[in-house]
């Protein structure tokens, strides 16, 4: 059991333990310490210095991803001279970025970048100049790409490399030449990349953005948003699903999920519009001649258990046989065996697992 | 899974047998990446070469279905080198002396010989196994789906027993569940044997508990398995069927046993979300609603116990899966009771009746935390099974002899196919194939063949070819690649309207659970000119001029 420490952040005694830093630290207890190249599942990395603090005893501000906490520390997050500089690199980070609508902000939610800007009400007119990075124009079907939104904060990389391990996409580049490419700079359909999504979560502006979720003319505010569960692969990985007017529109990663942490691959990211399949069943059908005809509910259930009755009482209890569904949620599969067991009258039920 | 899936990145080393990790259970995969990372031994033990080899300490290529000579060569090697864990092994295992008498011809060389795994690199593993502090065993359908599956996961049990493996953090016998919600449908006892949270449906007190609790008698004698059933069906035993979200048509092997099964019933019920192959062949089809316009739970891998929301209105008609059922239900009975307002009144019933449930309901489940048994309302769940002790006691030790694959490659059908799923294609594709985006991914079924055996038969890349077994033929296209070891061919069953897969795979079963040996079938592979009207021109592998038609 390590020792508990303690430190001083913004006037406040707080305890820690060893090993975490100024920065996790500082937001524990309260503090508003702004990030953009901060991913709490990735390796610190202090390039975006938005998170700069003042430490009593240093001449220079720090960035407090970086710093570990040690004991005794006095630390200061929001002092003016702090703030400017915070504000300063936002407007400036803005000043790389496009002036035209970010489109994740507009269909999705408001991207971090944008979000400081308002936080500090700075915009991108003070250090207006060149642009950072050209737009990729990348085929696949679910990866918006557009790196003049870029500011080379590396998460998508570090995501890549820390967290999926699958190394599909490196920097690239010096200077204003720096940006985001494949191991040959091919599309990503040509790459290790598995298109499971993860920099598009981790992305802190609107360069990166799932294809399906932009353009359908809905509005963040509009969008309801419920904590479920992936229901492809038995991992059970945490998905919030996207609806807009009882439509589903999107997935999105849970990142407290408790299994999935916030990864997901690229069916539960992307595969889930089947349930919007235009050739869904939308009414019970009987077979009448030789066709499955539409039908009332009440007709379904009636004819059904008519049958089902009389398979029972003519050929007796093992005459039937239920299957559940491995995919389905558990309350069917349960009232599918008290079917057979109560009202059929025998153990003839199994589920999909054995092929 | 005997451990949870967030302990495996903590793992010193990683047995993983038999399981495409990175393609079929991705966000697992993920957790072994971060445990080699963090400098774990990775041992991949597979006939093909799956990207999950790409981070591993060693791959072990065995050829299909010699688990068994290999697992056993492996404990001997532990044994012989007194890497065994002798506290443990007298503590809460029995037949260790039996086990090592019998394991006395499973040398490394007879290992190799049956296993094709050179004798070195078994024992390199086995060391590595035996000596780690923590390390886990983790496996899929690649151990199960054999006539001898039983003995093939009893093999890795042995190794986990001898060397303490099995009871702690981050190590354990860990089947991964290939579907969201096929350990809840277990749980709530859609098994002929078991009532819900696994109690014996031949055990009295069992019996009397659910009499009590549905107000019925019982039947004190287990059902059959659904392998059965459908023979059951074939001689007219079975008259009557209802199947819930199963595409039995297409995920059976030897579809043309399936088929005459389910033509053979009197009365089909499909409850689904499509008309798929299977419904199709109904006589009543209830149209079911999708996982995003239901309140409910699915129980993962790991058994965890996890709350799913409605977000969307379900198309029409369509309705729970639950609901449908109990109002069938109550067209038949008056002495039952189905009256239920929504799925928590199913849920809280279900739990009130499996011990292993009882601690739970919708709040404790919101999150996803608590891994079953959970018996009382203010117990944690249990992350780690078999902590301190065994619930039957003693761990047996188990002594297994080596069992050829029902079918093995003669002159007439001289390769091995192996099946199993692609990254972008779920199962028979009802789920990914109507999503948009993943025909773009995965245009066409392709057989993957080695370029050896490519050469041999006048195959180039995306040649047609025809698979042919004792049970039947398809068509399909050809990929080369080093995938696949000489010999061995593999696809997926993801394009049944094309290449329905299962036509050749083998039906036979291990006698114990009456898994079918989907994992190996005898073919004989020759090239064929491109069919007419079978997509002959379509590109092979992900293309992005594809078109989708679900992609708006």
């Amino acid at each position: 059991m390590s020792t508990e420490m303690k430190m001083v952040i913004d006037g406040a005694e707080v305890s820690f333990q060893e090993g975490e830093t100024v920065l996790e630290v500082a937001r524990r207890q309260g503090s508003f310490v702004p990030t953009l190249c901060y991913d709490e599942r990735l390796d610190p990395y202090g390039s975006c210095r938005l998170c700069v603090v003042e430490v009593e005893g240093r001449r220079l501000p720090a960035s407090s991803c970086t710093l570990k906490a040690e004991a005794g520390m006095d630390i200061r997050t929001g002092s003016d001279h702090i703030r400017k500089m915070q504000s300063t690199l936002v407007e400036m980070v803005l000043s790389e970025n496009p002036g035209d609508e970010c489109p994740r902000c507009r269909d999705i939610g408001t991207c971090e970048v944008h979000e400081l800007a308002e936080e500090f009400e700075v915009s991108r007119d003070r250090f207006l100049g060149a642009i950072s990075n050209a737009s990729k124009d990348d085929s696949n079907p679910f990866l918006l790409r557009d790196y003049d939104r870029c500011i080379s904060c590396y998460r998508c990389v570090r995501i890549c490399d820390e967290v999926e391990a699958d190394h599909a996409i490196t920097m690239t580049g010096r200077g204003w030449n720096k940006g985001i490419a494949t191991a040959f700079d091919g599309g990503l359909m040509d790459s290790d990349c598995t298109l499971c999504g993860q920099c598009i979560y981790t992305c802190p502006t609107g360069a990166l953005a799932d294809k399906k979720m932009v353009n359908q003319g809905s509005k963040p505010g509009e969008i309801e948003i419920t904590r479920s569960v992936c229901p492809y692969c038995g991992t059970g990985c945490s998905i919030n699903l996207h609806s807009l007017d009882g439509k589903m529109i999107g997935v999105t990663p849970v990142l407290d999920g408790p299994v999935n942490e916030g990864a997901l691959c690229v069916k539960g990211q992307f595969g889930f519009d089947f349930v919007n399949s235009e050739d869904r069943l939308t009414r019970p059908l009987i077979r009448k001649n030789g066709e499955l005809t539409p039908v009332s509910w009440n007709e379904a259930f009636e004819y059904t258990a008519q049958k089902l009755s009389s398979v029972r009482d003519d050929h007796g209890p093992k005459a039937f046989y239920a299957i559940a569904s491995g995919r389905a949620p558990g309350e069917g599969s349960y009232m599918l065996q008290k079917f057979t067991r109560a009202v059929m009258n025998s153990n003839q039920v199994d589920n999909c697992s054995r092929g | 899974m005997s451990n949870s899936i967030p302990e495996i990145e903590d793992a010193d080393m990683m047995l993983c047998v038999g399981t495409n990790m990175t393609e079929c259970h991705p966000i697992i995969a993920v957790r072994v990446k971060k445990a080699v990372r963090k400098g774990a031994k990775l041992y991949v033990v597979d006939p093909r070469k799956i990207p999950l080899t790409e981070y591993a300490t060693g791959h072990l290529p065995l050829k299909l279905g010699s688990d068994v000579a290999l697992f056993n060569a492996m404990a001997k090697v532990i044994i012989d080198e007194g890497l065994a864990d002798m506290e443990y092994s007298e503590e809460r295992t029995e037949g260790f002396e039996e086990l090592k008498k019998h394991l006395e011809p499973f040398t490394i060389e007879y290992g190799e010989e049956i296993s094709g795994v050179p004798a070195k690199l078994i024992r390199e593993c086995a060391i590595a196994y035996a000596s780690a502090e923590s390390a886990g065993i983790y496996y899929t359908l690649g151990i199960t789906e054999h006539i001898c599956g039983v003995s093939n996961v009893q093999s890795l049990c042995n190794l986990a027993l001898i060397t303490g493996n099995l009871g702690k953090r981050s190590d354990g016998v860990n089947p991964l569940r290939g579907q969201n919600n096929i350990q809840g449908a277990g749980d709530t006892g859609a098994l002929p044997n078991n009532y819900p949270g696994f109690q014996s449906v031949d055990d009295p007190v069992s019996q009397a508990k659910f009499e009590k609790a549905w107000g019925v008698p019982m039947d004190p004698h287990k059902g059959i398995t659904k392998i059965a059933a459908l023979d059951h069906a074939v001689d007219g035993r079975i008259k009557a069927m209802w199947i819930c979200g199963e595409n039995t048509l297409v995920t059976d092997p030897d579809v043309k046993h399936t088929t005459k099964a389910l033509e053979s019933l009197d009365f089909l019920v499909v409850q689904d979300m499509f008309l798929t192959d299977t419904a199709k062949l109904a006589d009543v089809v209830f149209p079911a609603a999708a996982f995003t316009e239901v309140d409910g739970f699915f129980t993962n891998s790991d058994r965890r116990v996890q709350r799913i929301r409605k977000a969307a209105n379900p198309p029409g008609d369509a309705m729970p899966d639950w609901w449908i059922i109990a109002h069938v239900a109550k067209r038949m009975t008056n002495d039952v009771h189905f009256d239920y307002e929504n799925s928590e009144q199913v849920f809280d019933e279900l739990a009130s009746l499996s011990p292993i449930y009882a601690g739970l309901n919708y709040d404790r489940i919101e999150r996803g935390d608590l891994a079953w048994p959970v018996p009382e309302l203010d117990h944690p769940g249990t992350p780690i099974l078999h902590e301190g002790e065994f619930l039957n006691g003693k761990g047996k030790l188990q002594l297994l002899n080596y069992v050829p694959p029902s079918e093995n490659p003669d002159e007439e059908y001289p390769f091995y196919l192996t099946t199993g799923r692609r990254l972008p294609t779920y199962h028979s594709n009802t789920m990914t194939g109507r999503s948009g985006g993943f025909r773009i991914l995965v245009p066409n079924e392709w057989l993957e063949i080695h370029p050896a055996d490519a050469e041999k038969l006048g195959l180039e890349d995306g040649d047609w070819s025809k698979i042919k077994s004792r049970r039947g033929e398809v068509i399909t296209r050809v990929a080369i690649t080093k995938t696949s070891p000489r010999g061995t061919v593999f696809m997926s069953f993801a394009f049944p309207e094309e290449v329905m897969t299962n036509i050749v795979t083998n039906p036979e079963v291990d006698p114990k659970t009456e898994t079918p040996e989907f994992k190996v079938a005898a073919v004989s592979i020759v090239r064929v000119e491109a069919p007419t009207g079978l997509g002959a021109s379509e590109p092979l592998r992900a293309n992005p001029d594809v078109e989708d038609p679900h992609l708006g």
